[in-house]
């Protein structure tokens, strides 16, 4: 990666232009309120429907908001927040919001890798593979979650069917069997979404220069030892990368649930922001989900920054 | 704009009446929608009340139009709406119309009342002697008349003498438990003041489930079946009786060649009494001309004119030119069990009660652990208990 940076570089330096004098001038007053005029646009919307929602969700947080009356309601010191944290509720959301996160990173992360460093071995035809894994993640959750309810439908379903098949009488419904409905919402997910980290390790791998390959093969190492000293390292900061992303991501999940189980069977798949959509919208209570939203808010704060700790100490480690 | 959460037979029933709507001479334009119900169909209904495009009417549960018009989402029905198009109070089941009253104001008109029921397969009832000559359920009272009846069909059946979902569904225990609560006398409602406080009658209570549980210990009643393996229980002649609403009644009649009939919950207790909810017509709030309001309680008035349709889904016609007429009384076996809407016990009012609300959820999961012999009755009460409070201490959001 380091060398491909600085070829990268070196190649943009090298490169004459025409704007060099005007890009590598001092900024004037004029160029700086251009700047924000191209800015003002998204700013407005990232203020409106971003930073201020989050302020407002730590302000509600505190109050007894209601959707259905105006204004803030009364306040409500951290009782929203006391009501979370003793509410058995919220700890079986929080843990199957973990759940579906250690269900789904590894696959994503591992398979993803796996079947990138395959198709960029394919020298034909690689058009196809890419299609392949990608075109899933292009179709919106609704469409998906159908595919899949399709599929683990009880007796007549596709994955039952071909359990009978296997000799298994009597399988049980995937989504209607408290210990199974998760594990199939996570496999639902990989198929959807591996595709978005395939790309990126595709990416990545292409970014390889081919040269380091062809020094090891003269040097006599065998594939595996090429995708262990080479691919893997090479791609250390695509991995990070991923892995962040994917955590959060997958502690965001909703759509998946919320269409193929609605929490259930019982609330053995009740997600965090499923309790936060349930608690806002149908008990009415913004305030109370606030507090909700930022406790996941601090999770994923915590995650990033235990991770981000982690990479330092790699980093440490490396150099 | 009209919409509704009726699916299965009842959706298409409903669909029929509003295909005669569109016939009826100066209909307006309808469009009609329907969603699957439940807590997602409220907050649909809430969502564009307050996002200030709702339908022009809105089908309701009545224990749940109440919360909606306590979060002031509902424009009050004044008699001069009524009588705008012709009706007045006392076209309406009472229960129903005092029932749905908020503040002494009327914000829902009542189209049925659903109340819980009994089924039963004749085929079995019959051998076990519980038919009258002409081949109707021999009158079951008390305590020891239920447990007589089950223990005679159960030698029928070999298996149980009456079914009642315990597992994969909370609504259903809660309704068998609150159909027998409330024949007691004594008993109180579950909550009061709006929820804030829990007043149910503790001895009643606990003495109540300890009958329930003791009829699936003794295997007169299945310990463990879900709300469809209840109903197949009956329908394959394995219980000869099953407790449910009685919208079950078109699944009942899809069953070739199966003979059941109806029968409001006997008094097994000291009084009649059988939980229910009532489907209701709601005008969401909005900023209504004079026309428009025309246009929907003209819509309504329709709708309730077509009460027959609707009621061979089961459901009893809260709107009384239909249910006392002739044609009604001949329907079977819906007018068997209609006299229970006269004694519907509704869920008691509170933000999170209501049909398949929290409340529901909460009490119906610890009663269907008691019928399934995971828990005493006490430790299911202190569980329950333990839950509602939080809910009770918690501010109103409406």
């Amino acid at each position: 990666m380091t060398a491909t940076a600085e070829i990268e570089t070196s190649a943009v330096v090298k490169r004459p232009s025409r704007y060099e004098e005007e890009a590598g001038g001092p900024r004037t007053a004029g160029m700086v309120r251009a700047g924000w005029l191209f800015l003002l646009p998204f700013l407005f919307f990232y203020v409106v429907f971003l930073i201020w929602p989050v302020i407002y969700m730590v302000i509600t947080s505190f109050f007894n908001t209601s959707m259905v009356r105006t204004g803030f309601g009364s306040f409500a010191g951290f009782a929203n927040y006391h009501e979370m944290l003793t509410k058995p509720e919220f700890w079986s959301a929080l843990w199957h919001t973990i759940q579906f996160t250690i269900y789904t990173t590894p696959p994503l992360v591992i398979l993803a890798f796996v079947f990138a460093v395959l198709a960029n071995r394919v020298t034909h035809g690689q058009w196809f593979f890419r299609l392949a894994f990608f075109v899933p993640f292009i179709l919106p959750s609704a469409a998906i979650a159908l595919i899949w309810n399709f599929i683990y439908t009880p007796t007549t379903g596709l994955w039952n069917e071909f359990q009978t098949l296997l000799g298994n009488d009597a399988p049980s419904p995937v989504l209607g069997t408290p210990s199974l409905a998760m594990i199939g919402i996570a496999v639902t997910t990989l198929w959807w979404t591996i595709g978005f980290n395939f790309v990126l390790y595709l990416a990545g791998l292409q970014d390889i220069p081919r040269e380091l390959y062809e020094a090891a093969a003269v040097d006599g190492a065998s594939p595996w030892q090429q995708i262990r000293s080479i691919t893997i390292p090479m791609l250390s900061r695509t991995t990070t990368l991923v892995i962040l992303l994917q955590i959060v991501a997958s502690l965001k999940i909703f759509d998946q649930v919320y269409l193929m189980t609605q929490g259930g069977p019982g609330i053995s798949t009740q997600v965090l922001l499923g309790l936060v959509v349930n608690t806002a919208f149908t008990d009415y209570r913004i305030g109370a989900a606030s507090a909700a939203s930022v406790l996941l808010f601090i999770v994923i704060l915590l995650i990033t920054l235990i991770r981000e700790v982690v990479v330092r100490a790699q980093e440490r480690r490396a150099a | 704009m009209y919409w509704n959460l009726f699916g299965g037979g009842d959706g298409v029933r409903m669909i029929a009446m509003q295909d005669a709507y569109r016939k009826s001479p100066g209909a307006a334009p309808l469009q009609a929608a329907t969603f699957s119900w439940g807590n997602p169909y409220y907050t649909k209904v809430s969502l564009a009340t307050v996002g200030g495009a709702p339908p022009d009417v809105a089908i309701s549960h009545l224990t749940r139009a109440k919360n909606l018009a306590n979060a002031n989402l509902l424009a009050e029905v004044t008699d001069d709406m009524l009588s705008m198009v012709g009706l007045s109070p006392s076209d309406f089941n009472q229960k129903a119309w005092e029932e749905q009253k908020v503040n002494g104001k009327t914000y829902a008109i009542p189209l049925d009342t659903h109340p819980f029921v009994l089924f039963y397969n004749k085929d079995v009832c019959k051998k076990a002697g519980l038919l009258d000559g002409s081949g109707n359920l021999k009158p079951i009272h008390g305590k020891d008349g239920w447990e007589a009846a089950l223990k005679a069909a159960k030698k029928v059946t070999g298996a149980y003498g009456a079914s009642v979902a315990t597992v994969g569904d909370t609504s259903t225990p809660w309704r068998w438990f609150q159909t027998l609560y409330s024949q007691r006398n004594g008993n109180t409602p579950w909550l009061s003041d709006g929820g804030r406080k829990l007043t149910y009658n503790k001895e009643l209570t606990l003495d109540t489930l300890a009958w329930m549980q003791s009829l699936t210990k003794s295997g007169l009643m299945p310990p463990t079946t879900d709300y469809a393996g209840a109903e197949t229980l009956m329908f394959t002649g394995k219980s000869a009786f099953y407790l449910e609403g009685e919208w079950e009644i078109s699944t009942a009649e899809a069953v070739p060649g199966f003979k059941f009939g109806i029968v409001p919950i006997p008094t097994i207790y000291d009084k009649p009494a059988a939980q229910a909810d009532s489907h209701m017509f709601v005008l969401p709030r909005m900023n209504r001309s004079e026309d428009q309001t025309k246009r929907a309680m003209g819509f309504v008035k329709f709708l309730l004119s077509q009460s027959m349709t609707w009621a061979q889904g089961g459901h009893v016609p809260a709107y009384l030119p239909i249910k006392n007429s002739a044609a009604y009384k001949k329907l079977l076996p819906q007018a068997n069990y209609a006299q229970a809407a006269n004694y519907a016990v509704y869920d008691a009012p509170a933000w999170y009660s209501g049909s398949g609300s929290n409340f529901e959820v909460i009490v119906g999961a610890q009663i269907g652990l008691v019928l399934q012999g995971i828990a005493t009755p006490e430790e299911a009460l202190d569980s329950a208990r333990s839950q509602l409070e939080i809910y009770a201490r918690t501010e109103s959001p409406l």
